[in-house]
């Protein structure tokens, strides 16, 4: 491993805490930015030399602040010098460093820099795409592959949404309890985009865009360590875990989406399964459910099950009763008629959809499972209509062909081989392939 | 003399690897530890998952008091262990220097062990 590798994981990891105190410290986005680059730019060149700070984040925010005071003197000749020991050289700046910068903001600094990310005025694609710019340190062009657009066009997204953080205006203060609660779950929510915008992604894409399930895993182990004690940071880690240890077995060959009872079960990652059920047993102590701990939990079941028959589908079902008080939505309730048709049969999952009509009409996993439940049920013309309405709706060639798999067995007058599968990348649908 | 080799690291840097470093480097010291196995000196190792999956029971109070998180809040965290059975502190230095070129970054404390009980979980 070269000292490159090395101070480029430092620089990585030091990286939101950093820039978080920059922002605190100089109120702009672009200066902390800035400011942070120069940082990285002495780090380069003084680590290898002098070997690795002791606190690479410290030594970093100092240098940073520095730069950052120099370059501002330089553009404002008029303005009046900075204390002097701000500018003294870096020689001593690590014995310094501990006492001069305030420790005990951190949290709150990264939390803030994570929290200005998820602006509510920004659209969910630019919330991604500038949290992977300023908090993760992701260059503009990897940001560009993983959406699958230009480099040009994803500069000017993240333009943009930085020019409306900028004019909405950053919140410096230390929040209060409340506030800081509602941050977290705004930051929890836009990790789970970043998650679900790796994991959904379709065939052929999935390799470009399976870095962005590792840094949401990242953010969020982040954000837990600031955090330890919240059952629900407990629950989105363990859940982005326990979906992304199926990330071997969810692609065929040919990069199509294999799904849940499909997948070789070998292929899982055992030691990731494990870290996440670890992390929702911490969170159950705390008995404080919320919704990622329950679709943690769901995850948890199928993960559990050595074969597809295993699956624990009472329990699975009483979790998305659950997630259907707390988050109710028609997308959780289609997930739990997987279960009860498992559980109950095609008949209580068919009264459990059919309510769902109105508010899913555009969705192909709907109109999928909707066929394949009136076909178990011997409904074949109206099983037929519901598979012309899914593969008029699918998203991508793997989904039409699947619902074709479906439509020419029932045309052939065969009996349906399998039962109907959990909607294959379906937004919260902790069951998923 | 059984010693143990404590791995310490700073984790979100560790755990920041991509796939591909983290194989590079369990290939590394796979290579390292092979060596130790035959020559017998290998013990347990272990590799522990990251702190954001620790508990911590404070037991110097009535009742103890379970926390969440790491006992100790520091810049860099356990992440590890070897046991390894070898005749002088000079070899037990000597075979975590070979482990650490395989896996730069952090520091190893070589801590003799008191008392050994190999125990039967299955790993």
């Amino acid at each position: 491993v070269s000292d490159l590798a090395w101070i480029d994981a430092a620089l990585t990891s030091a990286r939101p805490q950093a820039v978080g105190a920059l922002l605190r410290y100089f109120r702009d986005l672009d200066t902390a930015e800035e400011a942070f680059q120069n940082a990285c730019l002495r780090a380069l060149k003084a680590w290898p030399q002098n070997g690795p700070p002791r606190d690479p984040a410290a030594w970093l925010i100092m240098v940073g602040r520095n730069t950052g005071i120099d370059a501002a003197r330089r553009a404002k000749k008029s303005a009046p010098l900075p204390p002097e020991e701000l500018i003294s050289d870096l020689g001593d700046v690590e014995e310094a460093v501990v006492e001069r910068l305030d420790g005990a903001h951190y949290r709150d600094d990264i939390l803030r820099l994570l929290f200005i990310c998820c602006h509510p005025d920004l659209p969910a694609a630019q919330q991604i795409a500038v949290a992977l710019r300023i908090v993760s340190g992701l260059t503009v062009p990897q940001i560009a592959r993983a959406f699958l657009v230009g480099d040009s066009a994803m500069e000017q997204r993240i333009t943009r949404a930085k020019a409306r953080i900028a004019g909405a205006g950053v919140p410096f203060e230390a929040p209060g309890p409340v506030e800081r609660a509602e941050r977290l779950s705004g930051v929890a929510k836009m990790i789970y985009l970043i998650f679900n915008e790796g994991y959904s992604a379709a065939a052929g894409e999935a390799p470009a865009r399976a870095p962005l399930c590792d840094e949401a895993i990242r953010l969020a182990r982040l954000l837990l360590k600031l955090y330890p004690a919240e059952p629900e940071i407990m629950g989105l880690l363990a859940l982005m875990l326990l979906q992304h240890a199926r990330v071997a077995a969810r692609l065929d060959c040919g990069g199509e989406i294999v799904l849940l009872d499909d997948q070789d079960r070998g292929l899982w990652d055992r030691e990731t399964i494990a870290e996440g059920l670890a992390l929702i047993d911490k969170a159950m102590r705390h008995a404080r459910p919320g919704p990622y701990q329950v679709q943690a939990a769901i995850a948890a079941l199928h993960d559990r099950a050595a074969r597809p028959e295993d699956t624990d589908w009472a329990q699975i079902d009483l979790l998305y009763a659950n997630l259907e008080v707390m988050h109710a939505s028609p997308i959780v309730s289609l997930n739990r008629a997987v279960a009860v048709n498992k559980l109950r049969g095609p008949e209580a999952a068919l009264a459990m959809v059919e309510p769902l009509a109105e508010r899913l009409s555009g969705y192909f996993y709907f109109h999928g499972l909707r066929g394949a439940l009136l076909l178990e049920l011997g409904r074949t013309d109206e099983a037929r209509v519901a598979f012309n309405r899914a593969i008029a709706l699918a998203n991508t060639p793997a989904e039409a062909a699947h619902i074709r798999l479906q439509l020419d067995r029932l045309m052939a007058g065969a009996a349906p081989h399998q039962q109907p599968s959990p909607p294959a990348g379906a937004k919260r649908n902790a069951g998923g392939p | 003399m059984l010693y143990a080799i404590l791995c310490y690291n700073d984790e979100s840097a560790v755990w920041s690897w991509s796939k591909d470093e983290e194989d590079a480097c369990m290939a590394r010291l796979a290579v390292v530890q092979e060596k130790l196995a035959k020559q017998g000196k290998l013990g347990p190792v272990a590799r522990l998952m990251p702190t954001t999956a620790a508990t911590t029971l404070r037991k110097d109070r009535d009742p103890p008091l379970v926390i969440d998180g790491p006992f100790a809040e520091t810049k860099e965290q356990l992440l590890g262990f070897y046991v390894i059975d070898c005749a002088s502190l000079e070899e037990a230095l000597d075979i975590a220097r070979d482990l650490g070129k395989a896996n730069p970054g952090g520091a190893y404390e070589i801590r003799p062990l008191a008392v050994f009980r190999p125990g039967v979980a299955a790993a």
